[in-house]
């Protein structure tokens, strides 16, 4: 399957939808045009209030109904801000942080994942496949099991790991220029290389060690602290304030195709280094704190296109990466009574038919490459 | 020197349904197909003669340096109270080892390639060894499984079922089982699978203990018997993917001269199919998943021979154990007194090569 036929496809059928109707067609179907925008745009607010309401459902499902049963009133009392011995510390030091460290991971792996799916116009590129999220867990695993370190230089490693990986990844993509199956096939190999040091340096660990390692690369947010919290919140907020905004309207203007976008005045290998600096920074940050959650990049972006039946929203694909977590979250804590699952083997469990219904999705579309 | 130049029409155009997309310079046929008789001969002997140097290196090298007539003496009358003569032991097992693995790998390798006319097709790229690694983590947690024959049912029914599914989903569509779209489907199915994987490991950390050391692709973890007893399975996939090496020819020409040609394809492709599952759940349960091997070791050869599958796939028998006996080989000697294991080096050395046939747009690998 080529390059070039196939991603003007997916570009015009993406970017151009609406405009080609409401541009240049007659006065009745511009007001047709205007209502399906509308129509469209009402479908994404009511996706997003309902993923919001989810969220908060889950939340508080799971405040009510961890691991440990607690009763309610008690729990009313720790929230209305009283100390109650035992409660106070389950649900202020271990339910909330969770549950903030969970929503604010998955809100970046989403954002992360429906970046490099709309830049690279293929629903399965998302950096968990190419590779760039081995490049986060090799670096971090490297420094937990060689180095020793567990604290936040174990997060500077996982985003320099990350950042590193795309960075070869691109260059040997001759620097990114929507060269897509290029692009993702270095990803893939790059992936299967760091996939054999990660088991070569667990290999070498001491079991307990290695056991620690592995259930980080599975992905739990079982030992979250509001330090961890304030930390992501700080990275990704920084992040979503002042390079999101701007990212968000070159990746509008890069769908267009290189020379469309040129011609409109936007430099457009700047934006596209921009673009997966972003995005790396975006699913690396979160990947360090809580290990790589599997498939949450992977499934945002297609879930809110399915839902809105539009193309890939970015800041719903982060809210429901937010949501898909905090479900799998309550799930964990309360699928099976005597052991206490992490996070990710939840989202990986239950992702695998979403991802198979994403494969089959993309490729009767003819968006799988 | 007056070879007939009806010896190039076997070579019809490989893979030419996914040529001369990214640049116009690789329209030609660089595909190097004609190949003469006595090129392929000297091509043969030459493997011949590495594969011996490779087992000879094999049982000379390692850790500890061992003399060649120390080896000669082990292999003649066995002495297990001698050192050096133990040291000949466990590396005359993981030679043995290499030779099953890296045979059954690099056939299995050229059999998908040729059936499937996709130029990156590889057990561990299509996610078969993930599909053979979760079947026997979960025979080797919930069913107790130690035994190999146990172990290599699993891996083989885990390899057989990813391969289903993957050409299952990759085939939906309009342009059918693309080789990117395998490519990506496999990849994604391999990060599922390991996440279930993951799962499974990480409720018992006896397992994981195990199975650490075989999932990453060894050939130091098993005695000499356990690569015995894969030889016959081996010997029988073998037999059924190299008797598809007629249908992998008239493959190369398109599916439609193929059928035209006079093969059901469907029949030889499910053939095919159990041939290269057998393999590979073989050469994985014995070893563990080893990815890349598959992959590079056919297109080496089809600079060597061309790209007659008659050719290619029976050499491709010899070269597979040279590679994987000289990576072993290396990785026990590259950072003394520890070992790196082959399956690390095979993807640390496989991993470039696969991006240095992908930039340099040959032919068979450009998209």
């Amino acid at each position: 399957m080529s390059v070039k036929t196939m991603e003007p496809n997916t570009t015009e059928a993406r970017a151009a939808e609406p405009k080609t109707v409401s541009c240049e067609a007659p006065a009745a179907s511009a007001q047709a045009g205007k209502n399906a925008a509308a129509r469209r745009a009402g479908r994404t607010r009511g996706t997003a209030i309902a993923m919001l309401l989810a969220l908060l459902a889950f939340s508080a499902a799971y405040i009510f109904w961890g691991r440990d049963r607690l009763p309610a009133g008690e729990i009313l009392q720790v929230l209305s801000g009283q100390q109650v011995p035992g409660t106070s510390f389950i649900i202020m030091d271990d339910r909330l942080p969770r549950l903030a460290v969970g929503a604010l991971a998955g809100a970046g792996l989403g954002i992360s994942g429906a970046l490099f799916q709309r830049w690279l116009g293929n629903p399965l590129a998302s950096p968990d496949v190419i590779g760039v999220g081995y490049g986060s867990s090799a670096a971090a695993v490297l420094a937990m099991l060689v180095l020793g370190y567990t604290d936040w230089r174990a997060n500077v490693f996982s985003l320099a790991g990350g950042l590193l990986v795309a960075a070869v990844i691109y260059w040997l993509s001759a620097s990114g220029k929507r060269t897509g199956s290029r692009l993702i096939l270095a990803g893939l190999a790059i992936g299967a290389m760091l996939q054999a040091l990660i088991q070569y340096l667990l290999s070498r660990a001491e079991i307990n060690a290695a056991a620690d390692a592995f259930r980080w690369l599975t992905g739990s947010i079982a030992s979250s602290t509001w330090e961890q919290a304030s930390i992501l919140g700080l990275g990704l907020g920084v992040l979503s304030a002042f390079v999101l905004p701007l990212v968000l309207r070159q990746l509008k203007l890069l769908e267009l195709g290189d020379d469309t976008a040129a011609a409109l005045g936007l430099n457009v290998s700047r934006a596209r280094v921009l673009l997966v600096f972003l995005a790396v920074a975006m699913g690396a940050l979160p990947i360090a704190v809580t290990g790589p959650l599997a498939f949450i990049a992977f499934l945002a972006g297609p879930i809110t296109a399915a839902l809105t039946r539009g193309g890939i929203n970015i800041l719903l694909a982060g809210l429901t990466g937010a949501t898909l977590v905090v479900v799998a979250n309550f799930f964990a804590a309360n699928l099976f009574a005597d052991i206490s699952l992490p996070v990710g083997v939840i989202t990986g469990a239950f992702g695998a038919p979403f991802l198979i219904w994403v494969l089959v999705r993309a490729n009767s579309t003819g968006n799988g490459g | 020197m007056t070879a007939s130049p009806s010896t190039t029409a076997a070579n019809a155009p490989h893979h030419a349904k996914t040529g001369d997309k990214t640049s116009g310079k690789n329209s030609g046929p660089r595909t190097i197909g004609g190949r003469k008789l006595s090129t392929k001969i000297t091509a043969t002997v030459i493997l011949l003669v590495l594969l011996c140097a490779a087992v000879a290196a094999s049982l000379l090298f390692g850790a500890r340096s061992v003399s060649l007539s120390a080896v000669i003496d082990a292999l003649r009358s066995f002495d297990p109270e001698n050192g050096d003569q133990a040291v000949v032991a466990s590396r005359f097992a993981r030679t043995i080892g290499g030779l099953v693995v890296g045979a059954a790998l690099g056939l299995a390798g050229a059999g998908l390639q040729g059936l499937t006319r996709n130029p990156l097709a590889d057990t561990g790229i299509l996610g078969l060894n993930a599909g053979a690694s979760l079947a026997v983590v979960l025979s080797m947690a919930f069913l107790g499984a130690t035994s190999l024959n146990a172990i290599m049912i699993a891996a083989f029914l885990g390899a057989a079922i990813v391969m289903a599914l993957v050409y299952l989903v990759a085939s939906v569509g309009r342009e059918g089982a693309t080789p990117i779209k395998l490519a990506l489907g496999g990849a994604a199915l391999a990060v599922g699978i390991g996440a279930i994987t993951n799962a499974v490991l990480m409720t018992s950390k006896a397992t994981l203990g195990q199975f650490r050391m075989w999932q990453i692709g060894s050939l130091s973890a098993s005695p000499v018997e356990t690569y015995l007893a894969a030889i016959p399975v081996v010997l029988l996939g073998a037999v059924i993917v190299l008797a598809t090496a007629r249908a992998c020819n008239a493959v190369a020409m398109g599916d439609d001269t193929a059928t035209a040609l006079g093969f059901n394809l469907g029949r030889w492709r499910l053939a095919g199919s159990i041939g290269i599952v057998l393999l590979a759940g073989a050469a994985t349960a014995v070893a563990g998943p080893i990815t890349f091997v598959g992959l590079m070791i056919p297109h080496a050869v089809r600079l060597l021979v061309g790209s007659d599958y008659r050719w290619l796939m029976p050499v491709s028998v010899i070269a597979g154990p040279i590679l994987l006996l000289a990576a072993d080989t290396l990785g026990r000697v590259i950072a003394p007194p520890t070992e790196i294991q082959v399956g690390v080096m095979c993807a640390l050395l496989g991993g470039p090569i696969f991006i240095i046939m992908m930039r340099s747009g040959m032919k068979s690998v450009s998209l």
